[in-house]
């Protein structure tokens, strides 16, 4: 081997030793799990045997599967939409730049610095049915209150509600970094010759940010579909399973209560990963039409 | 030596592997175990003890009289479980473990545990009762450090404003009708944990097993009794529609504001409840009929896991014994504030603190989750009933209903 390529192939080792051991070693120990019979002894002592898609029968086959699937897509979507159109929003306020525009845009990202057990407690303390500051806005404002987080009808709610507040900023940010690369002459020539500011915007400016609008809105979607730790600290997934969605169904079948169900854990898990790559897929796709188009 | 660009890139690259594949692999507590050598590990649930604490010396203690030398580790208890069964498979599992009584059938059946038969460790000092939940296929694994269960904490001022005596609270009726006088004097009535988690069902037992029912019968008129119970205190508003989400540390929280007369928590809270700021009382969760129901017993158990030979099995054992020894386990229970599993050592804790009696009493009649030959069998039926109480209290379904569709995924 020519020396070149062995210092090039010295240089690619970090990274493939990397992916090897913390992308493709879990990943296939996933598979292997959620296709056999695991129970706490043979998950121990080995020896689980091999019992194909039973796992995945089982899984599609449970009363909870049909909720949770409806609960991820209605959670990830609803989320994106609104991530998206108020990121959306915010980006082109501050895109016009004024004074404290800096600080207010400083102070948008607050969300995506605090740790998520913070704002999620937090959320849970101001969404809390007796106490809670958000029942007692509504009482002021003279409508009755909402049993956010212990009502069926609600808890998905709260829980989207607080997910899109936290997402906000990612939105913000890579939407505003989007903006500023469209060279102002662009809208300022389509305003010269005659169009108003809205038709600026939906004929000129949104096109030209639709490669970044498409990553954004993919980047958003592999976050979504596997938000646990927000639905976790403020519903654990329920009343009765109202605002469990795949990924807290997996951790709920794996690790919440005191006899794990791995193979039926990793199923689930297994199924929000060929989910995510679909989307992926189906990105790269509508990409490529669009460049060749 | 001038070394080529190269050559010093190549070592770069190489160095940089390195620290990627010791980042990926360096596994926390991988090197502690089943070594064989002097040192002893101890893991345990009380990350709440620093190496200062009573508890680490009294582990120290007990490695020194076995001869060994004890490094010990604290996890957090719903952490532990896993630590475990993971560490188990490498091969890795600590020579004493400190850990939740219902996990321990679980990790009995899985053959991570030894029995008491094969290492040497005595549970014959420890109330049967407590010592029911280790006890699976006719052995024994481990002994009780101690035991928490679930009383009614009530608040003394509300109660006299609403003219209700608790002394005279007795059994549900009586209990129902102090909470009508307490709704009806402007306060809140009760705060408990409904959640849709574990904690859940250890709230519902006290009620659950006081109708009557049985855990292997999910759906009986007993068990729709209890549930309706609850579902009617919720109604009436007795009981704030929060339960529904409540752990038992947010249900604290509520009865702390002072505005509730009753909630129902366990021995743990003893001390968060003299710093309440006001004058607060226990008694026993009365059952249906009357008298003290039985609720769960919490507490952790002190195992000995399998290893690599008799020899430190034995030597763990005896380090476990010394642990939960009367003259040790009163320093840690009452560290702790668990009841002690110990006859005498009940005594000792209710001489020195007077109203500490009535968790005795409460533990006395505590009925261990995993106990009635259950086992394993118990977390399959704990998170259906905690599912049907939620479906229940929200109104999705009738108790009758939640109950049954409980008992059928029970099965």
């Amino acid at each position: 081997m020519p020396r070149r390529q062995a210092v090039g192939w010295a240089f690619l080792l970090p990274l493939v030793a990397y992916l090897l051991l913390c992308y493709v070693y879990p990943l296939l120990t996933n598979i292997d799990l959620s296709i056999r019979d695991h129970t706490v002894r043979s998950f121990v002592h080995g020896g689980a045997p091999l019992i194909g898609w039973d796992n995945y029968a089982k899984v599609f086959a449970d009363p909870a599967f049909g909720p949770a699937l409806r609960n991820t897509v209605v959670f990830t979507v609803v989320s994106l939409v609104f991530q998206y159109v108020i990121g959306l929003a915010l980006a082109v306020f501050f895109a016009r730049g004024f004074r404290l525009s800096v600080t207010l845009r400083a102070l948008l990202l607050v969300p995506w610095l605090l740790p998520l057990i913070v704002s999620a407690s937090t959320w849970a303390w101001m969404f809390n049915s007796e106490a809670g500051v958000v029942n007692a806005a509504l009482t002021f404002l003279g409508f009755g209150t909402v049993d956010w987080l212990t009502s069926p009808d609600w808890s998905l709610v709260a829980v989207t509600i607080a997910n899109i507040w936290i997402g906000i900023p990612f939105n913000l940010v890579v939407l505003y970094s989007g903006l500023r690369n469209i060279p102002a002459e662009l809208p300022e020539a389509s305003s010269l010759d005659g169009a108003s500011r809205w038709q600026a915007f939906w004929y000129v400016t949104f096109p030209l940010l639709r490669p970044i609008s498409g990553i954004t809105l993919l980047l958003g979607l592999v976050y979504t579909l596997k938000v646990f730790d927000i639905i976790w600290i403020m519903t654990r997934g329920g009343p009765s399973g109202s605002s469990t969605t795949l990924a807290t169904w997996s951790y709920e079948l794996g690790f919440g209560t005191m006899l794990p169900r791995f193979g039926p854990s990793a199923a689930v898990g297994n199924i929000l990963i060929v989910l995510a790559v679909a989307a992926g897929l189906l990105y790269v796709r509508l990409q490529r039409h669009q460049e060749t188009a | 030596m001038k070394s080529s660009p190269n050559t010093r890139r190549l070592t770069a690259a190489l160095v940089a592997t390195g620290l990627a594949l010791s980042a990926c692999s360096s596994r926390p507590g991988g090197d502690s175990g089943t070594s064989g050598t002097g040192t002893f590990s101890v893991w345990d649930p009380y990350p709440q003890f620093d190496g200062t604490s009573e508890w680490v010396k009294v582990i120290r203690k007990c490695g020194a009289q076995a001869g060994v030398d004890v490094e010990r580790q604290a996890f957090d208890t719903t952490d532990l479980t896993n630590k475990v069964l993971l560490a188990a498979q490498q091969g890795t599992a600590p020579n004493v473990l400190v850990v939740d009584n219902p996990v321990v059938s679980t990790l009995a059946e899985g053959g991570v545990l030894k029995s008491n038969q094969d290492t040497g460790l005595d549970a014959s000092g420890a109330a049967p009762n407590l010592v029911a939940a280790g006890q699976t296929g006719g052995q024994t694994y481990g002994v009780p450090i101690g035991a928490n269960t679930l009383a009614l904490y009530y608040n003394r001022a509300v109660l006299s404003t609403a003219g209700v005596d608790p002394a005279a609270i007795k059994d549900w009726v009586s209990l129902d009708a102090a909470l009508a006088r307490v709704t009806a004097a402007g306060k809140k009535g009760i705060t408990f944990s409904a959640i849709g988690t574990e904690e859940g069902t250890f709230q519902f037992l006290p009620w659950f097993w006081g109708a009557g029912a049985q855990l292997t019968d999910l759906s009986s008129a007993e068990a729709v009794s209890a549930l309706e119970l609850w579902k009617s205190w919720l109604d009436r508003k007795y009981a704030p529609n929060s339960v529904i989400g409540n752990t038992q540390t947010t249900s604290w929280q509520e009865f702390a504001t002072g505005e509730y007369a009753f909630a129902v928590n366990g021995t743990w809270q003893l001390g968060n409840a003299k710093k309440a700021g006001f004058e607060y009382g226990v008694i026993p969760i009365p059952s249906r009929t009357g008298g003290v129901a039985p609720a769960p017993a919490g507490g952790e158990f002190v195992t000995v896991p399998a290893q690599s030979g008799k020899d430190e099995e034995a030597t763990a054992a005896r380090i476990a014994n010394c642990l939960t020894s009367p003259e040790t386990v009163l320093a840690t229970d009452t560290a702790l504030t668990y009841v002690s599993a110990v006859a005498s050592v009940q005594q000792q804790q209710v001489a020195a603190q007077p109203d500490f009696a009535v968790w005795v009493d409460a533990v006395k009649s505590a009925k261990g989750r995993t106990g009635d030959g259950l086992g394993t069998r118990y977390p399959r039926i704990s998170q259906p009933l905690w599912t049907a109480v939620q479906a229940a209290l929200t109104g999705s379904k009738s108790p009758k209903d939640a109950l049954q569709a409980a008992a059928a995924s029970a099965k």
